[in-house]
């Protein structure tokens, strides 16, 4: 198993040695010398932030060199200092990345625990009534843009109904409530971001589920299991349901930058202070340190997403082998 | 067994014609429209109406007829959905087919390539490409394009490395035909299931990312309308002008169904071995 | 539900009801005895004389990046050095300066030297004394290069700052200049703390010690910031327990919190003053305010675009932009109209100047004067055979400057100027259209300084790249009026300056002058002691306090 492991991540190392290209790449394709907002009509500060960038990704160095310094940042996590704030960007971005993990595991979770039981309910139960409405419904989800989804959502249970707060995810007097109560009032700011989320994202995956466990059913050994006379139940949760599920550990990693992708207007929305939302103001400010920090990130937690799913399907899966 | 698909016909013919009227009022815009889409009417009374029978669908903060600039505004939304696919497709056919038939190191670069773009956030990569190179609506449409075609890739790729064992593509090698030849007459043909339900789907997901960038006021520029202007205008006034959100918000939705139920119900047509998963 | 009215209490036994909710007089003293009881039985000490206590939440759009006060360039960051700092000097409500950290000063007859006498009192927040090293080093500090301070022109004509003791300081300036004063109501920072270090890269960036009413206590990123209330505050102590800023990058969604309690403070849009705040419930719970904001929008031309050399041709441009339409549309009437470049109702404004009423055939007549007519009858004015069309652009992300480019757009197609809007993201929109000078006109707004100097903007000095003058404008005439304003403190003889350099612009048009918008501040009832000024209502927070039985939130 170690050994699997370890193969896995040396696979990786070709894929850092691209994404780390590509990155510099796109950097260059930023127009002119960028500076950043707050130094725009401030023409006595806008030299020191050319100098820095040029300094930061060695620009007028030989495109190898810049190359080898900018691989060096990735690896080690210096990605430089913010136009913005100033501020060091891994630590602006350790310190948006739990909010980020939090919304996206319990979206993800939330995502799985309904797509699975509903995937499977209406494979089962093909063209059921069941099916039919559950099909819409998830069709109707995967359609939805999801910034408007959050709009409507904050109009209805937050402003007309008041159940549910406008936006954020812990008030700024949390820090002056017992530990309960502020777990539950982060539960509560969390409410309307994962409906809106699980909503938006369930279609892929209860799909999935869906055509799985339909291609498993009409296999040979469900069909002897029933010529055996064998309870359908048992059939379908004994043996079916294993077989179907396996494949769905390996969308786990695929779906993460779906996730983390949807993170960057929606969290902007919600006002929920995650990555998403840092990625998109850093952008917009032309924050070049930042947005590149912002991505790399991301493609390494999809790379970690992809690692974990295959670990874990290595290992519930008997037919594959570690070595 | 064509039978038990039935109400996924149904949904998939309801789509159809969805389709169709969308179109339709795509290319007769100025015939439906009842009014000028960027008509400014500053009158007292005349901004955010509500719906009414003058204003089937109200109007907006400048006093602009809210129905009229949808009706133009899908003129935006199908174009950029058709134009970035239309990239796509030309893009991941190409590389796909080429990874597929060559095989070998061509092969494991490519699609080390595509396994690299896929692990960027799509939006994250068209939010900074468009941020860098200017917000216009051919770039939109160039930046949408660019990014999506990698899953279509992959598709044709294995399609491609099935089909060219197969007896007949041995057959016109043995008489001498060349890849060209072989890639174009011979194997794309037979190849293109995925690239149909590819095409149907990835106009509906275009749509949606057209309109969240018109939303974030990076896609068609004012006063031109789009779906996704409308609705920020109605994201300014969310607490009042309903139909403001509401209607653009609708327009999008079941526009992009109708293509996913279409694209879906290709797909068990054309090919029931793939599955139903594709990235929003 | 609402857990959120109840949770400051030490114990949470019972619900503390937000005021609003209670109506009448009786009810409010029957509620005040009620939680004066509770206090007293939870050992609470209070009493109805001073309303200390509470917090005060306010909602900004965009987070602080920088507290340095010199450092910091954006409002956001301003806004909380304000409260965290003091200057030598500031603008009372009736925006005159008078003293801060200064008690008094005198002006030398030649106006080349201020002797300041500070205040004995002052205790910065972390204990140690403030005297007139701190003030000099901050000078010293700004004047530095290597510290890229972005207000240094504001400074460069001082020679010398002289500390002559523990509490008096001397400015010495090469030349007279009459902002002098005001500039010199920069946020002092401590010496014992800022000496040696590089002080954009330090700790105190995010964690500032000042003199001032408040103390940063929390900041979280994009979320809110918490400041507690500076006991030795040599003005007294502020009434106000808190102050919290909670970031929400949304008017829409501000508007929404304002309304649901979340917030106690926010800007609104004209719409929401003049549409959605007109309930008798909001009117319960809120006051709202109207004033001028020292803000102007305007429509620039590049005068380096020889589509725009004619000075006729700027005039017909503006007589073609209906302003009134402009201000009903965009501001729902909510602004007045601006003539030019200083701020309206003070000495500098000259009232008397060239207005450009619409009048779109005025601007046909000038235009045809000038050449352009339509010869080839397609709608659009046309010159040698080049047809009257340019791109106007403004940036990404500012409803009311689109608006404002939507209708003017339509003003001037109707006099057959053909005119293509792009919106671009501001900091594309600075650097690469008019850092470069690379736009032919663009929609912008400049927020002025109290002091009416303009060489910034106007003089032709800062024509060159990176400069404020990005249009372009040199008038000679102008900048020699420039100059003399700086160099007198006569009021009377500064207003003629500024009054004829009001009166060559407007003539010129350099600019269309659009508007002035009104700042609509809306504040929850809960809040006395505000008093509206010309200087708005902020002027003097620490004297804002809310009684006893309406505090909503208790530490």
């Amino acid at each position: 198993m170690i050994k699997y492991i370890a193969k896995r991540l040396l696979l990786m190392v070709p894929m850092l040695l691209g994404i780390s290209l590509l990155t510099l790449l796109i950097m260059h394709l930023s127009p002119g010398d960028p500076t950043s907002l707050r130094y725009g009509l401030n023409p006595e500060v806008s030299g020191s932030a050319r100098a820095q960038l040029k300094e930061l990704y060695n620009l007028d160095k030989p495109f190898v060199v810049q190359y080898g310094c900018w691989l060096k940042r990735v690896v080690t996590l210096d990605f430089g200092r913010s136009f913005v704030d100033n501020r060091p960007v891994i630590d602006k971005i350790k310190e948006r990345l739990p909010a980020t993990l939090l919304l996206q595991i319990s979206a993800l979770l939330l995502i799985f625990s309904i797509a699975i039981p509903v995937g499977v309910l209406s494979a089962v139960k093909q063209n059921s009534f069941f099916d039919k409405v559950t099909t819409f419904l998830v069709f109707i989800g995967f359609a939805t843009p999801t910034f408007w989804l959050a709009l409507m959502l904050m109009r209805l249970f937050s402003f007309e109904l008041e159940w549910f707060p406008v936006s954020g995810m812990s008030p700024w007097y949390a820090q002056y409530m017992s530990l309960p109560q502020r777990i539950g009032d982060i539960l509560w700011h969390l409410v309307l971001p994962l409906v809106t989320l699980a909503f938006t994202g369930l279609a892929s995956l209860s799909r999935y589920v869906r055509y799985s466990m339909l291609e498993v059913i009409r296999q040979d050994y469900i069909r002897t299991a029933r010529a055996k006379g064998l309870a359908e139940n048992r059939i379908i949760f004994k043996h079916a349901l294993k077989n179907a599920l396996l494949p769905v550990v390996t969308i786990l990693g695929m779906t993460l930058p779906a996730l983390i992708g949807g993170s960057f207007i929606f969290e902007t929305i919600f006002a929920w202070p995650g990555m998403g939302r840092l990625g998109y103001m850093s952008i917009m400010q032309y924050d070049y340190p930042t947005v590149m920090g912002v991505g790399i990130i991301s493609v390494f937690l999809t790379l970690l997403g992809i690692l974990i799913s295959d670990i874990l399907y290595a290992a519930i899966d008997p037919r594959i082998r570690y070595e | 067994m064509s039978k038990k698909k039935d109400f996924r016909k149904k949904y998939a013919a309801v789509g159809l014609a969805v389709i169709l009227v969308m179109f339709l009022i795509a290319v007769f815009a100025n015939f439906i429209a009842p009014y000028d889409p960027e008509e400014i009417n500053l009158a007292p009374g005349a901004r955010l109406q509500a719906p009414s029978l003058k204003h089937l669908l109200g109007t907006d903060d400048l006093g602009r007829d809210v129905f009229s600039r949808m009706v133009y505004g899908a003129r935006i939304s199908l174009s950029v959905g058709f134009v970035a696919v239309g990239l796509s497709l030309i893009i991941g056919v190409t590389v796909g087919a080429i990874a597929g038939y060559f095989g070998g190191w061509v092969d494991i670069l490519l699609m080390r390539i595509v396994e690299i773009i896929m692990c960027f956030p799509r939006i994250f990569l068209i939010l900074m490409l468009i941020a860098f190179l200017g917000p216009n609506i051919l770039i939109v449409m160039a930046v949408i394009g660019l990014t999506g075609w990698t899953g279509l890739a992959r598709l044709v790729r294995a399609e491609f490395l099935s089909l060219k064992e197969r007896d007949y593509v041995h057959a016109a090698r043995a008489l001498g035909a060349g890849d060209r030849r072989i890639i174009f007459r011979h194997i794309l043909p037979n190849a293109l299931s995925p690239v149909y339900v590819s095409a149907v789907l990835g106009v509906g997901g275009a749509i949606l990312i057209e309109s969240s960038l018109s939303f974030l006021g990076l896609g068609v520029q004012i006063p031109t309308p789009s779906w996704g202007n409308i609705l920020t205008t109605g994201m300014h006034y969310i607490e009042s002008a309903w139909w403001l959100m509401l209607f653009p918000g609708l327009a999008i939705l079941i526009t992009v169904l109708s293509y996913n139920l279409v694209g879906e119900t290709l797909r068990d047509v054309l090919d029931p071995r793939l599955k139903g998963f594709n990235q929003k | 539900m609402k857990l959120k009215e109840s949770k400051f209490f030490s114990s949470s036994s019972y619900t503390f009801k937000p005021s609003y909710i209670i109506e009448g007089m009786i009810m409010k003293t029957l509620f005040a005895i009620t939680v004066s009881f509770l206090l007293f039985i939870f050992g609470f000490s209070f009493s109805f004389a001073d309303d200390y206590g509470d917090a005060y939440v306010s909602g900004s759009l965009s987070d602080a990046t920088i507290l340095i006060p010199f450092l910091a360039d954006d409002s956001a960051s301003g806004g909380i050095c304000g409260l965290v700092y003091n200057g030598l000097t500031k603008v009372d409500k009736d925006l005159k300066v008078v003293g801060d950290l200064a008690k008094s000063w005198e002006v030398s007859d030649d106006k080349l030297r201020i002797i300041f006498k500070l205040r004995e009192n002052v205790i910065w927040q972390d204990g140690v004394e403030f005297t007139a090293e701190d003030v000099k080093f901050t000078f010293e500090t700004i004047l530095n290069p290597d510290n890229a301070v972005p207000y240094i022109a504001s400074f460069q004509d001082i020679e010398n700052i002289r500390v002559i003791d523990k509490h008096t300081i001397e400015f010495v300036y090469k030349k007279p200049y009459a902002p002098a004063l005001l500039k010199l109501g920069m946020g002092i920072i401590p010496k014992h703390l800022f000496k040696g270090i590089n002080i954009r890269d330090s700790k105190y960036a995010r964690a500032p010690v000042g003199t001032g009413p408040y103390i940063l206590d929390v900041w979280k990123t994009d979320q809110h910031m918490i400041l507690n209330s500076y006991k030795d505050y040599f003005d007294g102590e502020p009434y106000i327990s808190k102050y919290v800023e909670r970031i929400i990058p949304d008017q829409a969604v501000q508007f929404l919190e304002l309304i649901t309690g979340g917030i106690d403070y926010m800007s609104l849009s004209p719409y929401q003053y003049k549409y959605r705040t007109e309930t008798i419930k909001f009117n319960q719970r809120f006051n709202k305010y109207k004033y001028l904001a020292h803000q102007y929008t305007y429509i620039g031309y590049n005068l380096k675009d020889p589509m725009f050399s004619d000075k006729r041709v700027r005039q017909a441009l503006s007589y073609a932009i209906d302003k009134e339409a402009i201000i009903e549309g965009v501001l729902m009437g909510l602004g007045e109209e601006c003539s030019g470049p200083f701020i309206k109702n003070t000495y500098a404004y000259n009232d008397d100047v060239k207005k450009y009423p619409y009048d779109p055939d005025k601007a046909r007549e000038l235009l045809a004067e000038a050449g352009w007519e339509d010869t080839d009858a397609d709608g659009i004015l046309d010159k040698n055979g080049q047809p009257f069309s340019f791109k106007l652009i403004t940036n990404q992300g500012n409803k009311q400057r689109e608006d404002v480019a939507t209708i003017t757009q339509r003003n001037w197609q109707d006099i057959g100027i053909k005119v293509e809007v792009q919106t671009i993201a501001f900091v594309t929109f600075l650097k690469e259209f008019v850092d470069k000078r690379n736009f032919q006109a663009l929609i912008l707004g400049w927020t002025m300084p109290i002091d009416p100097d303009c060489y910034n903007v106007w003089h032709s000095e800062t024509i060159k790249e990176g400069g404020l003058n990005f249009i372009g404008y040199n008038n000679p005439e102008v900048d020699k009026l420039i100059e003399a304003a700086r160099g007198t403190y006569d009021i009377s003889e500064r207003a003629k300056c500024y009054q004829k350099i009001h009166a060559l612009i407007a003539e010129e048009q350099p600019y269309t002058f659009l508007y002035f918008p009104y700042a609509l501040p809306a504040v929850n009832k809960r809040f006395k002691g505000i008093v509206p000024a010309p200087a708005g209502i902020s002027y003097d927070f620490i004297n804002w306090h809310v009684p006893k039985a309406e505090q909503r939130y208790v530490f």
